[in-house]
């Protein structure tokens, strides 16, 4: 039986389509991930992400193009990728039944992995966790942010090469979340490499030292996140909140503005220093107003624009 | 030799998931034994007791030994179609269990087959407990009643696999009403568990020999009290005809359900 071994690359997709209904969820996908980064996929809803993260462990089936995984071609090979990785699904899928141990030894059977080093690795993950003190408690008495650490320590009871995430902070507070952060960075530390998807722009900044802004199936832009917002989007925005007509038109009027947009009552003028319309409201009446460097968010908004996705 | 490891794998991971469910049992058999063996035994109590003043003999027996024999076979019939709809539907949709299992090495065929075991394990379960009381109301006749058990892991065999099947389409809890209305009770009604169903008409009995209870309890009856077994390879072969082909078609549907 051969096992994976620790290619450089850790995946190779190219020309990766996947077809439902005659619309292309994932269309000609060439993206090449290479070992031990930490890579952030953002996308609204519908972009194809989780389609993506589906094929790269075999729950999807490939229309085409080719894929590999740590080397192995996929989907033939699968079961023996899921062999060195580690899932977090978007979805909770804890054994309800199961206490938090006894959660990670089932997983760690379905492994194989034998009850003598899953001993050893479950006091490790516990730890790992911060849920030492849980060990014995069911999953409905944990909380929101303790289920996920769990369901990242389940991930990680395979020691796997490749940790994928689904949205693992979707509807945590602020300090579970940053929990899971600090769990994530330790992991790229200790030279895992990792891919997340996330709608938090937050997060992926943070996080990644690699954006991939996916739309329609397509890849629409992928760098390191400040050279993302360097190369993608002007340096600044300014926001006015509720203004009338007449003062928004003579904003508009500074030179600098290299762009405008309208979403409800709110606009957004883009630019390098825009000193002339912050003179301007400093001289008006109008202070519902905020001037900021450019993020994430706005260079996600200008690639996938402002419609609702649903 | 490649072949021969795959085959062990294939089993050791079903072994796996059969292991997760038999843990989970541990923690609720109370209920789930009260279900699976408290019901049967009092419709062979209450029944045997009522209807047999009435009935008298039965095929030369009496009431309460021809009927342990069918409510034996339709407790295998149960326990296995109840934990392969509700339980695994649970499982698959409800809780999402098995994609977590899919996340590991472990495959759609794998997670299958290990229901099914599971499944048929919880039949074996049922009747075992219900062949121990059985024994002591003395209604089994001899020693050849263990035999008994085997022919019921197979019946739990071939109904996990068709309530599998059922639960591959199952959109909701109350889709598998379909399946226990049309096809379960009029067989149990219609197979021998009552009375023989020579009293039937030659048509329903064609129909009631075309379905794998009838073959069950045509192979548990002379077990139980004594009689000659016949046609064994032919009974044998129906009820795992029946489970081969669900099985197969179950995990087709399933991996088009799940790896889409």
């Amino acid at each position: 039986m051969n096992s994976v071994n620790s290619p450089s690359v850790v995946v190779e997709a190219s020309n990766l389509s996947k077809i439902y209904d005659n619309t292309a969820v994932v269309d000609k996908l060439n993206l090449t991930i290479e070992s031990g980064s930490f890579c952030g996929i953002l996308g609204p809803n519908g972009a194809g992400k989780t389609t993506t993260l589906r094929m790269f462990i075999g729950h999807c089936p490939i229309d085409g193009g080719e894929l590999s995984i740590l080397g192995q071609p996929m989907p033939r090979n699968a079961s023996l990728v899921r062999e060195s990785v580690g899932v977090v699904p978007q979805m909770d899928n804890l054994d309800p039944d199961f206490t938090v141990r006894e959660n990670l030894q089932v997983y760690g059977r379905f492994f194989g992995i034998s009850a003598k080093v899953l001993e050893k690795r479950i006091v490790e993950l516990l730890d790992f966790s911060s849920l030492q003190d849980k060990a014995d408690n069911k999953i409905s008495e944990l909380s929101g942010g303790m289920r996920r650490r769990l369901t990242l320590a389940r991930a990680l009871i395979n020691n796997p090469k490749l940790l994928i995430l689904d949205e693992p902070t979707t509807g945590l507070d602020p300090q579970a979340r940053q929990a899971i952060w600090q769990k994530l960075r330790e992991l790229k530390k200790q030279g895992l490499t990792l891919i997340l998807t996330t709608h938090y722009m937050e997060e992926a900044e943070r996080l990644c030292d690699r954006v991939i802004v996916m739309d329609h199936g397509k890849v629409m832009a992928d760098s390191p996140p400040k050279k993302l917002i360097r190369d993608e989007i002007e340096s600044h925005v300014l926001e006015v909140h509720t203004a009338n007509e007449s003062l928004v038109e003579s904003l508009k009027q500074d030179p600098s503005i290299a762009r405008f947009e309208q979403s409800g009552d709110i606009h957004f003028f883009y630019g390098d220093k825009l000193k002339i319309a912050l003179d301007e409201l400093e001289n008006s009446s109008h202070d519902d107003y905020l001037f900021r460097p450019a993020n994430l968010e706005d260079v996600f908004i200008k690639l996938t624009g402002r419609d609702l996705r649903e | 030799m490649n072949k021969a490891f795959n085959l062990v794998l294939f089993l050791s991971r079903s072994c796996s998931i059969w292991s997760r469910n038999i843990r989970v049992w541990g923690k609720l058999a109370g209920p789930s034994l009260m279900g699976n063996f408290g019901e049967p035994l009092l419709y062979l109590l209450v029944l045997g007791y009522g209807l047999g003043k009435f009935v008298g003999e039965v095929e030369g027996l009496s009431y309460m030994a021809f009927l342990a024999s069918g409510v034996i076979c339709t407790s295998a019939v149960n326990s296995a179609s109840f934990e392969g709809m509700y339980s695994a539907y649970t499982r698959m949709d409800v809780q999402q269990t098995w994609m977590g299992m899919l996340a590991t090495p472990i495959g759609v065929a794998e997670v299958v087959f290990g229901e099914i075991l599971w499944a048929a394990t919880k039949s074996l379960i049922s009747v075992c407990a219900i062949l121990i009381v059985a024994t002591a109301l003395g209604l089994v006749e001899n020693a050849w009643a263990i035999l008994i058990l085997p022919i019921a892991f197979i019946t739990g065999l071939c109904f996990s696999s068709l309530a599998l099947l059922v639960t591959s389409y199952a959109k909701s809890y109350d889709f598998f009403l379909y399946y226990t209305t049309l096809f379960i009770t009029p067989m149990v009604l219609l197979s021998g568990v009552f009375f023989p169903i020579d009293t039937l008409p030659d048509g329903v009995q064609v129909l009631a020999k075309a379905m794998p209870l009838y073959h069950a309890i045509s192979l548990v009856r002379p077990l139980m009290t004594g009689g000659e077994v016949s046609s064994i390879f032919l009974h044998l072969s129906v009820l795992i005809m029946f489970g081969g082909v669900a099985g197969v078609l179950a995990t087709e549907r399933i991996k088009k359900r799940l790896i889409k």
